[in-house]
C-alpha cells in the first residue's frame, strides 16, 4: 500500500487536489484492513430470499 | 391535535368520509411550509399550484365515488433526487441546479397513480453523499427539535418535513442509513426495505449496489401503506392491528461492536425501552456478527468507487459546482483499486451470511439506529468514553451493515421524554420479508406507546 499511497498523493497533487492527502492516508489504512481480513478466501454464496 | 398531526391512516378515513377535503388539508400543509420552512430549510422546491390542482382533482374523484386507495388525496413530499416529470430535481447540488427530468421515477409514478399529492421536493445532503444534510447547495437542513443541530441525513429535509406537519410522509433514499438516520434524530419512523424490493429507476444514484428507496412516516402503519403502494399495489390493505401484549416474539440484540460505542443518552433510552419490551413478554437474546469490525471498510470500498463512477464526467467538467467535502470524497473514490472493490464484494457476502445466521431463532434483530443524538451543525467529531470519533462514522455505524447485506430495517422513535433529543430503535428482518418486519415493528411500536 505504500507505493499506492505515494502514487495517489502525487497524482492528487498534480491534479491540484493536495487536500486529498489525509483522506488518501485514511483510505490506505482502511485498504490494509480490507486486505488483511480473514474472509478473503472464497466463500460459498448465501441463500436468495426466495429460498427461505 | 390538528389535522396536520394525523396519521395517514386516520387522515385517509376522514378524506374518504369527506369529513376533511384534500384541498383543505393540502392548503394547511402549504401554509405550514410557508410558515416554517424558513426555520428548518426542509424544502428546495414547493409545488403549491400543482398540489392544489391535484388536491381539487382528488376531491372531485372522491365525490364521484372513485377513491383510488388509502393515499388518495394525501399530501406528501419527495427527497429532491427522486425524479418528477417537469419538476427540477437538484440532488441539493449546484451541478444539477437546472436538471428537469422528462419522466417520473417509478416509485413517484406509483404514488401519483395511487392519488398521493406531491407538496414539493425536500432538501438533502448533496447527492445523498453525507449523514448530516449540511452540505447542500441550498443550505443546511435544521433539526425541528433544535434548529442549531443537524437533522441527520441524507434525507434530512424529508424527516424535518414529516415531524413538523409539512406533509404526512416523505419518500427518501438509504445507501448507508440515509432514511433511518434522520428519522432517528428527528423523531419519526423510517423504513429501508429489502434490497431490490422497490425500483430505484428515475432516482439519481449514489451507489447502485447499496441504494434503497423507502418511506419516512409518523407510524409503522403509514410506512406500510407507502411501501405497498411503491411496490405496485395502489390500494393496499391496512397493516393488521398490532396485538398488545404481543404474541411470542423473540428479538436478537446485536451486542459486540454495535453496543460498544454509544452516547450515554442513547444507551440509557435504548436500555429502558428494551426493558419495557421484555416486561411486555418479548424475549431478547444476545446475537453477534463476527466480522462487524470490518463493516466500515467494506462499505467504503463499495460505496466510494460506485459513487465516483457515476460522477466522474461531472467531476471533470464542473468540479467547482460541488460542495468541497462531497467533491473530496468523490475524488477519493477514483483511487480505489478494482481488486479492492472485488474484495469488498466478497466481504459483503460474508456479512450477509452472518446477518442471516444472527436472525436464526429470532423474529428480528434489535439495536439503536444511531449511537448519538443530533449534533450541533458543523460538528466534525465527538468524544465518547474519552475517545474521539468522527461524526460521519458514528452516524453510519449501526445502519450501513444492512445496506451492504440488503436486510430490511426500520427505525422507530425510542421513547420521547419531554425536552430531550430523539433517539431511534432499529429492527432488522429477514431478506424478502419486509412485510413481516413491519408487522413486528407495529407490535413493538404499540408496546412502547402503551408503556410510555
Amino acid at each position: 500500500m505504500e507505493a499506492w499511497l505515494r502514487a495517489a498523493v502525487e497524482d492528487a497533487e498534480r491534479r491540484g487536489l493536495p487536500e486529498l492527502k489525509p483522506l488518501l492516508e485514511g483510505m490506505a489504512q482502511s485498504t490494509i484492513a480490507l486486505r488483511a481480513a480473514d474472509w478473503n478466501d472464497t466463500v460459498p454464496p448465501s441463500r436468495e430470499p426466495d429460498d427461505e | 391535535m390538528t389535522m396536520l398531526d394525523l396519521s395517514i391512516t386516520d387522515l385517509s378515513a376522514r378524506l374518504a368520509s369527506r369529513e376533511i377535503s384534500s384541498s383543505d388539508v393540502t392548503d394547511a400543509c402549504l401554509a405550514r411550509i410557508a410558515g416554517d420552512n424558513g426555520r428548518f430549510n426542509a424544502f428546495i422546491t414547493v409545488l403549491a399550484d400543482q398540489a392544489r390542482a391535484d388536491a381539487r382533482r382528488a376531491d372531485v374523484e372522491t365525490a364521484a365515488g372513485r377513491r383510488r386507495g388509502p393515499l388518495h388525496g394525501v399530501p406528501i413530499s419527495l427527497k429532491d433526487l427522486i425524479g418528477l416529470e417537469g419538476v427540477p430535481t437538484t440532488a441539493a447540488s449546484g451541478v444539477l441546479r437546472h436538471y428537469v427530468p422528462a419522466a417520473d421515477a417509478t416509485v413517484a409514478a406509483r404514488l401519483r397513480e395511487a392519488g398521493a399529492i406531491f407538496l414539493g421536493k425536500c432538501n438533502l445532503h448533496e447527492f445523498a453523499f453525507g449523514t448530516t444534510s449540511e452540505d447542500s447547495a441550498f443550505g443546511p437542513v435544521r433539526n425541528p427539535r433544535d434548529p442549531t443541530r443537524s437533522a441527520g441525513g441524507s434525507s434530512g429535509g424529508s424527516a424535518a418535513a414529516v415531524v413538523t406537519g409539512m406533509g404526512f410522509a416523505s419518500i427518501g433514499t438509504d445507501t448507508g442509513g440515509s432514511i433511518r438516520i434522520p428519522s432517528a434524530v428527528c423523531g419519526c419512523v423510517g423504513l429501508k426495505p429489502t434490497s431490490g424490493e422497490l425500483p430505484c429507476d428515475g432516482i439519481i444514484p449514489l451507489s447502485p449496489t447499496l441504494d434503497h428507496v423507502g418511506p419516512l412516516a409518523r407510524t409503522v402503519a403509514d410506512a406500510w401503506l407507502l411501501f405497498q403502494v411503491m411496490a405496485g399495489d395502489p390500494n393496499p390493505r391496512p397493516l393488521p392491528v398490532a396485538r398488545v401484549p404481543p404474541p411470542s416474539l423473540r428479538l436478537g440484540l446485536l451486542r459486540p461492536y454495535f453496543m460498544d460505542v454509544l452516547e450515554d443518552v442513547v444507551g440509557d433510552r435504548f436500555g429502558i425501552e428494551l426493558g419495557r419490551l421484555a416486561k411486555a413478554g418479548i424475549a431478547v437474546a444476545d446475537r453477534a456478527v463476527r466480522h462487524a469490525s470490518d463493516i466500515a471498510t467494506i462499505y467504503l470500498h463499495l460505496q466510494l468507487p460506485e459513487a465516483s463512477s457515476y460522477h466522474a464526467p461531472m467531476l471533470e467538467a464542473r468540479p467547482d459546482l460541488y460542495t468541497p467535502p462531497v467533491r473530496q470524497r468523490l475524488e477519493l473514490g477514483r483511487y480505489v483499486l478494482a481488486e479492492d472493490y472485488a474484495r469488498a464484494r466478497v466481504g459483503a457476502e460474508v456479512l450477509r451470511r452472518e446477518v442471516d445466521a444472527a436472525l436464526e431463532g429470532v423474529d428480528a434483530l434489535v439495536l439503536p439506529t444511531v449511537p448519538i443524538t443530533a449534533q450541533p451543525i458543523g460538528s466534525a467529531a465527538l468524544t465518547i468514553d474519552g475517545q474521539a470519533y468522527p461524526v460521519r462514522g458514528l452516524m453510519l455505524r449501526l445502519t450501513q451493515l444492512f445496506d451492504i447485506t440488503g436486510h430490511p430495517a426500520i427505525s422507530l422513535p425510542c421513547g420521547r421524554p419531554a425536552g430531550s433529543l430523539p433517539v431511534g430503535l432499529q429492527l432488522v428482518g429477514r431478506r424478502g420479508r419486509t412485510g413481516d418486519l413491519l408487522s413486528l415493528a407495529a407490535t413493538v411500536e404499540a408496546v412502547m406507546a402503551q408503556q410510555a
